[in-house]
């Protein structure tokens, strides 16, 4: 046995002593647990893909859902959360920055931009929960279901409520006052009830009152579900038919024809698992991002107190360094699989 | 007990200034390449639409993109580019090919799962 292994030279045979990958324990163990993490969200996003793939047209599509900005309403497709993708970038960058200068034992460099990948990362947080709140409180129109039992989503520009003007007193409203508080909140909430009919919404204090509102323009209903006259993968509706199908189920008095927004039980936007995965995919990664901040700050710490510095390595930043890109990483796919396919 | 069998491999991870200024460049590079990616994606992504012809050759640009872009995050911002050719392997090879089975099978059964539906619908 002996000469058998005395043949082999010592650069072939591993002799235990130095590691046959050339890093260091905690490194390797980082790497798989990454790896194991990428398979966890492999498994999500493939349960995604599984979903859609029997959906198929009914599944919505990212630019007709994801189509607003912050200041500036709507009309701009993906265009926030390719903001999202971009602030992530960078935070990885600046992040790849203070590894780099670890590297070099420049303290004052690898304070310098661990500070700004933690500000990256709150800023990104932020986004995204401006994005789920947007998601959750939905548009103004909502889907409907239309007369013929199609379900459609609406997109356009929806006039403005100017007042509700009481026609029939109630508890509360006396003839002829004019209401000019929380319209939009109250319009809706009476849409999900069936509590609008014919131009008119029935308040929660038993008053009726004429809805006084702007022209919508723009009109366009995209059918999501069959019915007996409009099929799904049809051509949209739009103009003055489309304006006349979304009022004539609004004004129906019907309760559950209009959804606004996304819940857990049912959404706007699609089927019901699409808001489901949306806010289980976008959680998780969410979730990672915030542990991401955390455990930078923690670094961060350690960088400002100099235990790092005294150890004569950055090695604990490159480890979070490998965390905070996997985030990044994980989100890029998020971001086509997601908002893009 | 200071061990001296382990191999301290952080201590000889260093590098001078010359070199880190040769690494900034390529990490600078490689950020206007992800940005510029993305900027094309979401371009294409909002001016051509699901029901177009060309929607099939958008998807599959977009995954070869996303491909591109999970390749510069990997290699360059984690470095596993520099790293030994064993360590990329043990990383890279058992999970692409779990993986690639993964997919296949999670879409081609989705697929078949879509059509029993609606043949139950018709």
């Amino acid at each position: 046995m002996a000469g058998h292994s005395a043949q082999l030279d010592a650069k072939t045979l591993w002799g235990g002593k130095e590691s046959p990958f050339q890093t260091s324990y905690g490194k390797l163990m980082m790497w798989f647990f990454l790896v194991s993490d990428a398979l966890t969200f492999t498994g999500l996003l493939i349960a995604y893909g599984f979903t859609r793939h029997d959906a198929q047209d009914a599944w919505p599509i990212g630019e007709e859902t994801f189509n607003s900005m912050p200041f500036l309403g709507h009309g701009y497709p993906l265009l926030y959360v390719a903001l999202m993708t971009f602030i992530l970038i960078v935070s990885s960058v600046t992040m790849v920055l203070a590894v780099e200068a670890g590297h070099r034992m420049d303290r004052k460099g690898v304070t310098k931009w661990m500070i700004a990948t933690v500000i990256g990362g709150f800023f990104f947080l932020g986004s995204q929960a401006w994005e789920w709140s947007h998601f959750i409180h939905g548009s103004e129109f909502g889907k409907i279901e239309l007369a013929d039992g199609s379900v459609a989503i609406v997109k356009g520009h929806f006039g403005e409520i100017n007042n509700f003007t009481i026609l029939e007193a109630g508890r509360k409203h006396k003839v002829g006052a004019v209401i000019k508080d929380d319209l939009m909140h109250q319009f809706q909430h009476a849409a999900e009830r069936g509590h609008l009919e014919a131009g008119k919404i029935h308040l929660a204090d038993g008053s009726i009152a004429k809805i006084n509102k702007m022209k919508d323009h723009d009109m366009k209903l995209i059918i999501k579900k069959s019915g007996k006259t409009y099929k799904l993968g049809g051509k949209e509706i739009t103009g003055a038919k489309a304006k006349q199908l979304y009022y004539e189920a609004l004004y129906a008095g019907e309760k559950s024809r209009v959804i606004y927004g996304a819940n857990m039980k049912q959404n706007e936007y699609g089927p019901q698992q699409y808001a489901q995965f949306f806010f289980f995919i976008t959680g998780f990664h969410g979730f990672h991002v915030f542990s991401g901040v955390v455990i930078n700050i923690l670094i961060l710490l350690g960088v400002l107190s100099g235990t790092y510095h005294k150890r004569g390595h950055y090695e604990m930043v490159e480890k979070t360094g490998l965390y905070w890109h996997f985030v990044d990483l994980v989100w890029v796919f998020v971001f086509t699989f997601f908002y893009l396919l | 007990m200071e061990r001296d069998d382990l191999i301290e491999y952080s201590l000889h991870a260093h590098h001078d200034e010359d070199k880190g200024k040769e690494i900034r460049k390529k990490i600078y590079k490689v950020t206007i390449l992800l940005t510029l990616i993305t900027v094309i994606e979401v371009f294409i992504g909002s001016s051509i639409k699901q029901s177009s012809d060309w929607w099939t050759t958008v998807k599959i640009i977009f995954i070869l993109l996303t491909l591109l872009k999970a390749g510069y995050i990997v290699m360059v911002f984690m470095h596993l580019g520099d790293e030994r050719k064993y360590l990329r392997n043990i990383i890279l090879v058992p999970y692409f090919i779990f993986v690639l089975y993964l997919i296949f099978i999670g879409l081609w059964e989705g697929t078949a799962i879509g059509k029993v539906w609606e043949t139950m619908w018709q």
